[in-house]
Order: C-alpha cells, then structure tokens, then sequence
C-alpha cells in the first residue's frame, strides 16, 4: 500500500461518493496514517446514514442503541427544529467508542468531506479511542453495544412486567442523578459478561418463584438486629464517604425492587462510559483534527487529492477551528477543536524549530525532532487538565491572547489578574487547566453518613468551592429525585471546602413533592 | 479495508417511540395549549398540525448544578487587546459576565416551539370530549380515494399491462417495419428441403445459397425487430378518484347577546369543531357559514363570531330568516348539503319562538340534512335540567320540531363530555339514509 501512494494518482474526482471510492480512500489514508503518524486504530466499521437518522442518533446521545425515554424525545423535538430552521448543521461525522469503532457517514456529504470525516473520525477519534490511558482504564469498547442491546431490552421488558409510568419514574430518578453517578477514582469494575448477566437473571427468578409468604411473618431475632447496630464493621461495608450517588443507591436503598436497582446500574455504567469523553474534550478533537489536518495535507503533498478537493476541504477545517474573541458576539467559549490542534501543532513546532524561549520551558522536547513519539505519548496519557498543564506554551499563550479574569460575587468589578506576559504565562496555564478539571469544576455531592436502623435518614454533603453554591430549584428538585430512590428523608448540607464550616442544609422535609 | 453498512434503508424514525412518550408526558399541558389554540384558531384549522410551545412542567431534567452566580471565579478568555493586570471592568447588569460564564444552554433547550402532528392533535381534541373509540377513528381517518380506470398509459406495473392494446401496437408496428413473418421463412426452408431432395446440379446449389443467404437474413431482420418491443406496452391507467362526495354548508348560528360569556362560548366552537370534522370526513368541500344575532342577525366572520359581544335583545327568529334568505342566495338545496348548528342559552321570547317553529317546520327543516341545537347551560342547572322537558321557551318550542323531524337533534350540554351525544344520531346513520324530507 505504501508503494502505491507513492504514485500520483487521483483517490477521486467530482463530489459524489461511492463505497468503492470510500474503500480506496481508507485505504490509502490508513496507510499514511500508519506509516507517517504511526497510529494504533481498532478495526473500523462505516455506517452510511441519512439526516434524519443523524438526528435520531443525536438524541440517543449518539448511541445505536438505546433505551426508550421521553427526554430523548424532547431532545430529538429540539435538534430537529434547528436543523430544520437552519440554525444549525448536522456533525459531517459521529464516532462511536467501541470495538469495532463505528464511525456514521452522512449520505448528503461529498467525497471530500468523506475523506476529511474519514480522516478525523476513523483515525483520529479511533486512535485516542484505542490509546488514552482514561478510555483504556475506564471503558469497555469491545463489550459497549453488547450491553447497550441488554440494556435496551432489559428496560423494554421492564416496562412489559411494571408498567411505563414506573419504569420512567425510575429513570427520570437516575437520569437526574447521571453526574453523581460515576466513580472519579476508583476503578469501576469491568461489564459483566452477557453469561452472567443471563445468571444473575435466573437467580432473580427463581427467588420470585420460590418466594414465600411466610416468611415475612417470622419475628426477627432482636439479637441480630442490636449486634448489627452496635457493629462499627456494618457501617464500615457501607463504605462511607461514597462519591458515586447512584452506587450506593443501587446498593443500600431500602425501598428498591432488584429491576429497579438494575435500571440504576444500567444508566451508571452508561454514564461511566462517557466519563473519560468529558475529560479529554480538547484532546479528542484536538488528536482528531491534528490528524485529519495532517494526513490530509500529506495526501495532497503526493497528489492524491485533487486541489478543488482539497480547497474544499480547508473551508471545512477552517470552519470547525474557528475561534473569535471574547468580546466578539459569537463567542460561546474557548472552541477545543481549535485549542487542540493549536496545543498539537505547537508541539510539532517545539520539537522541529523551538526558540530560546522553548528550549527554556519544555527542555525534554525542544529541538529533538521526534514529535511523533510526543504526540504519540500525549495521546496515550493524559487528559485535557494535565496535558494543558504541562504543553500550553508561552508562544501559544501570546497567540491566542489569553487573560484571567478575576470575578468575585461581592466585587462591582471583574478584575484582570493575569495577561500573556512572563509573570501571567504561569497563572494562565494553571488557571485554564484547572478550568478543564471536570473533577474541580462540577458540584462535589458525597454521601457522609446514614442511619439505616434509626429513621433511615440519608444525609449528604455538598463541598463548597470558592463560595460557588447550587443553584436552588435544580438543587431541591434532585433531592425529591434521590428521595424517590432511596424512600426516606434525605437532606444535603453544604460544607465550605477550606473553612470546613456548615453554610446551610437543605432536607427534603422542607420540600413539597 | 473496513466494513461498510448502509443504515440509509433502515427503519426512520428510531425515536418515535421516544417521542410518543415525551408527549403523552406533556398531555396535559399541550391539551391546554391545543385548547386555547382552538379557542382562538379558525374552526377549519384544527384538522391539521399544530405548533405548540414546551410544556414548562412535567419536562424539567434537573440535576445539581453550580449557581450562575456568587462565588469566587476565574474566567480565561482569548483574544486580550488593551488589558493589563489590574485591569477593572464593571460588570454588565445581572447576570452572565462579558460572555464569560457558559452559555445558558438548558434554558433555550426548554423554551421552544414544536409541531404536534395532525393525528396528535386530534387525539388532544377528543379527550374529554368522550367519543366511542370507532368514532375517533373514522374521523381521524383521511379521505378515502378509489381507483377508477382512466385510459393507458406508457408507464405502470407489470399487473397492470393491458394485453390487447400492447399486442395491436406490436402489431402495427411489424406491419410498419416489414417484420418478416413466420411463413415467408417456413416457406423457404421448405424450398430448400425440397431441392436438397433431388439430385445436385449447379444450379440447384446456386439456387440453395441464394436462399439460404436470404434466410439469414430474414432472420437477422426477425431478430432486430422484436415481436414486441418495449415501446409496445401499455398499462391500464387509474386515477384516484375520491369516494362519492358532495359540497357541504355548515350553518353555524350563535346567540352574542351577553348573556353567552366564555365558558358558553368556548363550549359552542367545540360543538362547532366537532360537526365540522364530521362534515369534512363525508365531503370534499364544506364551507361554513356564520350567523350571530341578538334582536337582529347578520352574517360575519369566523373572527368576530367568536370574539365580539353585542348588547341587545334576543330574537332567535331572526337568524333562522338569514340562514334561510342565505341558502335560497348562495346554496341552492339541490347542489349542496345543508347542515346546521345552533348554539344558544335557550332565551327567548314567546311569541318568537312560535315564529321559530313556523319557520322551521314550514321551510328550514326540509332544505336541511340536519340539524342541531345545542342548549349551554350551566354546570349547577344540569341535573335539573337534565332530564325534564320542560326549560327555556325555546328548548319547549324545539321539543315540538324534535318529535316530528328525524334530522332534528337537540340537548342540553353543560361540560364537554356532553357534546357527542348531540351528534350521535348524524354519525349513526350513512348518508342515504338521512334522505330530504
């Protein structure tokens, strides 16, 4: 294959795509992707779709399968009429974390943005899949759409044997609680395979069919109960303090049905899924525009992209890089396509033509020539909190203009704390990597403490941040959700992170239902 | 080389289901806002799609979020120009900073716009309105059409090839093209069979070749010109021609006079709504008619016969006149199905509603398909009301047109679920059963 790119022929001509065409070009950006970026891909599968199934794809967040839920409905009502007023274009492209990594196609795309989406998603996105060390601890890729099918089925049935409105209350529950529902530090452990999932499923079965009445009546043993109180060991195995809200729901909840507590570890494994996506936003695209802009450039280099192709394609890659100023009115936050491929390509630039300045900040990689194993190391290990940490660059820093902005509530003023000059590069860096600490920036909820023989009061504990409260009615109205799941009082006391002091509790007694 | 799928084919629609759900989960709400849509739309337009905003309860996704506001932040934004550390920029008024805070995306995602389907809006109509499911139905059901033969034509499916005519242009066009026939070959070969039989001579051979290259190409000739050829074929041509309908007038005759307030109005246009989607299943065009009166009545507008109230007297007799000087004017009884629907509190003055039985036995009812008074009376009144006959002068004085005309329906309704009842007997019945007296 690499032979034959070497030859200056055409990969296609005109707009309209054909499989055949599709194939070749794979091929041949493959081939270059390996042998000039020496990328690690899982096999591929390209799904051409139309419109209308991008929008159905889009609501299910861009899963194949899904489960039925009515906020999928809503979400689908709100993309279609964007897309129908014009507001807002379909993606070209969505890829899919999985072995084989699914990538969908627009039919209405031409062939050059095929290969451009090729490029980015089939490669790009497929590599950092495959590679980074988050989506290799924390996902499952090859067992994903397995589980998405029981989940899917397990959850129609569900709603055959229980009923719509029950089966929804369950989910609207959880799905409130989807945030809460991940493990930051520990490892979740690996899906279960289908086998012992079809176990699990007999054991319940059998415990309904054999269920007896009579038991319930028999008194219980007072002894048992007060040596469980007593027992500092019992409270121990609750594990307390627990991060992962729906985990100790779906374990320790009084009041839950064993379908009820599988609909919660369904939407938690889900949410688990998607936990390393939301950490690596900028170094995603980021990996997936670097490559595609690269490969793509190379391809045109050898003369296998014709120059309307490639004209095209830059309009394209130009669009999604956008970037305006803050003061400019599309403004809508620091675009991580384009942050992405900037951090990337500097590092290209680091390691090929570095300054003075370069060799003084980034020792280890200025001049050495071998960006391939940089980026290559990159991808593998970081996430966008520390890779921003350790890579912006004071050149970028310049280029892109960055400033802090100190907003503090009882201040009539923002103040600029820090601007790109050599005291500010420091500060900006830190600031905007911790700005991508998913862990740092979302409400940190914790269950503190239980007393599950007294009156089952369930309390939880919110660790304030610089001052930065939940917003009220959200806040009251996701603790009715958590009452739901867990059937008792459960209040939520917000707890200054430096100070350690109380600032105010909030229990679901004082809600209405 | 990696594995294509073509989804294009597959199923559309993936998340109707979704969307089933989601608006079953908003019933309430969008019947409330169908219904003030109803209130305020054109009777004709509740037959089709309506957009309706989202629903603000019952379609919230909470979830803890931090508050917009409060706290200590840092904002990193690019694109600095003249700041130098230090720097204080007043805040602009409440609220987000210089475009600085995330953008409020779950507020625009609950506030828009959606379009609920015809069949779905209908289904929010008839809710409370309690129709028997079989009606629901067949209004809900869309004109039905029958295809009728209507010629030939060159395209179609292969069930419908019309032998006869294709043969005939398959005929005349060998004919044209002097395809040559089986028996000019037959009779060829024959003569060579013939002369191969006796003894050779040189000009038998030469005679032999001669036919036998005159065979060849005979049958060269057959094979160009095909026995019948694509441009042959014809196919019975049908046209969609809807099931037997006719034009229809809808006559709806409203009392405006103040003693009708919202409630009764509100129930008069359901009424109204729900004759007309009868009316629009069994014809192809109806047009409606609206007569308001007090002391006098005038023909007007669909905007200002539910909208404006007029101070005066009451004078039922008075639209029955209109309505009858219309029909006589514009819908001539043998070109057009005459339906009407009155809705009124039932007063009346005596002497009138002798005037209103004269005119309707002796004129109206025999120009009319049908037609309904409806009574709107008030919540407390209806279980007096409910099953006496006696009531209002006017409910008394219809009684009398009830008994001795069949298309004659009256009743008294005081919430939605009576409606339908009105109607019965209109549904009931087909068409050529409802015959002019």
């Amino acid at each position: 294959m690499a032979r034959q790119a070497g030859k200056s022929d055409l990969l296609f001509s005109g707009s309209d795509w054909d499989f055949t065409k599709l194939s070749r070009t794979y091929d041949a950006i493959e081939a270059i992707a390996v042998e000039e970026l020496h990328l690690d891909t899982y096999p591929v599968q390209m799904e051409i779709i139309s419109s209308q199934q991008m929008l159905d794809a889009y609501s299910s967040v861009g899963m194949p399968l899904m489960y039925h839920h009515w906020s999928f409905g809503k979400h689908f009502l709100y993309q279609d009429l964007l897309y129908r007023k014009g507001g807002r274009g379909l993606a070209y492209e969505l890829v899919i974390n999985s072995n084989p990594c699914i990538v969908y196609l627009m039919e209405e795309n031409t062939m050059a943005l095929q290969a451009l989406v090729t490029a980015h998603a089939a490669l790009g996105h497929n590599h950092f899949f495959k590679n980074n060390h988050l989506f290799k601890q924390w996902t499952d890729a090859g067992a994903i759409l397995s589980y998405l099918d029981f989940a899917k089925s397990y959850i129609a049935r569900c709603e055959e044997r229980h009923g719509l409105a029950t089966v929804e209350a369950v989910l609207d529950s959880t799905h409130a609680l989807m945030e809460q529902g991940v493990f930051r530090y520990r490892r979740p452990p690996k899906l279960s395979s289908e086998r012992q999932r079809e176990g699990l499923r007999e054991r319940l079965e059998y415990e309904e069919r054999s269920y007896n009445d009579l038991w319930r009546t028999l008194p219980p043993s007072q002894q048992r109960v007060k040596d469980k109180a007593q027992d500092p060991e019992w409270k121990k195995s609750l594990n307390l303090p627990e991060e992962n809200l729906l985990y100790f729901l779906e374990k320790n909840s009084p009041i839950l049905d064993p379908w009820q507590r599988e609909i919660i570890r369904i939407v938690r494994v889900i949410a688990q899924y998607f936990y390393p996506q939301r950490q690596t936003q900028v170094m995603n695209e980021g990996c997936a525009t670097f490559v595609h802009y690269t490969l793509m450039n190379m391809l045109f280099d050898r003369g296998r992209i014709s120059e309307g192709a490639m004209l095209e394609i830059l309009r394209n890659h130009s669009n999604v890089i956008f970037q305006p100023a803050f003061d400019d009115p599309r403004f809508s936050g620091i675009n991580p396509y384009a942050l992405g491929l900037d951090m990337m390509q500097d590092i290209q630039r680091i390691s090929t033509e570095p300054t003075a300045e370069d060799r003084d900040w980034f020792p280890n990689i200025a001049g050495r020539g071998n960006w391939r194993e940089v980026l290559l190391d990159a991808w593998a290990e970081h996430r966008d909190e520390s890779f921003i940490r350790q890579y912006l660059s004071p050149a970028l820093i310049r280029k892109w203009r960055f400033f802090v902005l100190g907003d503090a509530a009882d201040q009539p003023h923002f103040q600029v704390a820090s601007i790109h000059n050599e005291r500010g590069y420091e500060k900006i860096r830190a600031a905007l990597a911790h700005s991508y600490d998913v862990g740092a920036n979302r409400p940190d909820i914790q269950v503190v403490d239980v007393d599950l023989l007294g009156d089952r009061h369930l309390r939880l504990q919110h660790k304030v941040n610089h001052g930065i409260l939940l917003e009220d009615a959200s806040r009251d109205a996701t603790l009715r959700h958590i009452r739901r799941l867990w059937g008792y009082e459960v209040s939520l006391a917000a707890v200054d992170a430096e100070t350690g002091l109380t600032i105010h509790e909030r229990s679901t007694s004082q809600i209405a239902e | 080389m990696p594995i294509f799928i073509d989804r294009r084919l597959n199923p559309k629609d993936k998340s109707l289901g979704n969307r089933q759900r989601f608006v079953r989960r908003a019933r309430e709400e969008l019947k409330r806002s169908i219904r003030d849509q109803i209130r305020i739309g054109r009777i004709a337009d509740v037959d089709a799609e309506h957009a309706v905003p989202m629903p603000e309860r019952g379609t919230g996704e909470p979830a803890f979020n931090n508050a917009r506001n409060g706290g200590r932040r840092q904002h990193i934004l690019p694109g600095n120009r003249h700041f130098s550390p230090g720097d204080l920029i007043p805040k602009p008024g409440q609220g987000v900073g210089a475009g600085a805070s995330s953008p409020g995306n779950t507020a625009s995602e609950d506030d828009f716009r959606f379009v609920l389907s015809r069949e779905e809006v209908l289904d929010l109509f008839f809710e409370d309105l309690e129709l028997p499911d079989m009606v629901k139905l067949n209004l809900k059901e869309i004109l039905a059409f029958k295809p009728r033969r209507a010629g030939f034509a060159a395209t179609g499916s292969p069930t419908n090839i019309n032998v006869g005519r294709t043969m005939r242009n398959s005929h005349g066009r060998r004919i044209a093209l002097r395809r040559p026939k089986q028996e000019e070959l037959d009779a060829i070969l024959e003569e060579i069979a013939m002369l191969e039989l006796v003894p050779s001579s040189a000009a038998a051979h030469q005679r032999i070749a001669a036919l036998r290259q005159e065979l060849d190409r005979l049958e060269r000739r057959r094979r160009r010109i095909a026995f019948v050829d694509p441009v042959d074929i014809r196919f019975n041509r049908f046209d969609p021609q809807p099931v037997p309908n006719a034009n229809a007038v809808m006559f709806c005759l409203m009392d405006v006079s103040g003693s009708m307030g919202e409630r009764e109005k509100d129930l008069a246009k359901r009424f109204f709504v729900l004759l007309h989607l009868f009316l629009k299943r069994r014809y192809d065009r109806i047009e409606i008619v609206f007569i308001r009166h007090t002391h006098e009545a005038q023909e007007v507008d669909e905007e200002t016969f539910f909208n404006c109230t007029q101070s005066g007297g009451t004078i039922v007799s008075t639209a029955l006149e209109e309505m009858h000087r219309i029909i006589r004017q514009r819908y001539p009884p043998s070109e057009w199905n005459i339906y009407a629907a009155q809705a009124s509190d039932g007063d009346n003055s005596v002497t009138d509603s002798e005037r209103c039985i004269a005119l309707l036995d002796g004129k109206l009812m025999r120009l009319c398909q049908y037609f309904a008074y409806v009574e709107i009376i008030d919540k407390r009144e209806a279980h007096i009301f409910g099953t006496t006959e006696n009531g209002t002068s006017l409910w008394r004085a219809y009684s009398a047109i009830d008994l001795k005309w069949s298309n004659f329906q009256m009743s008294r309704i005081a919430t939605p679920a009576d409606i339908y009842p009105v109607f019965r007997q209109l549904f009931g019945k087909q068409p050529a059963v409802l015959k002019r007296a």
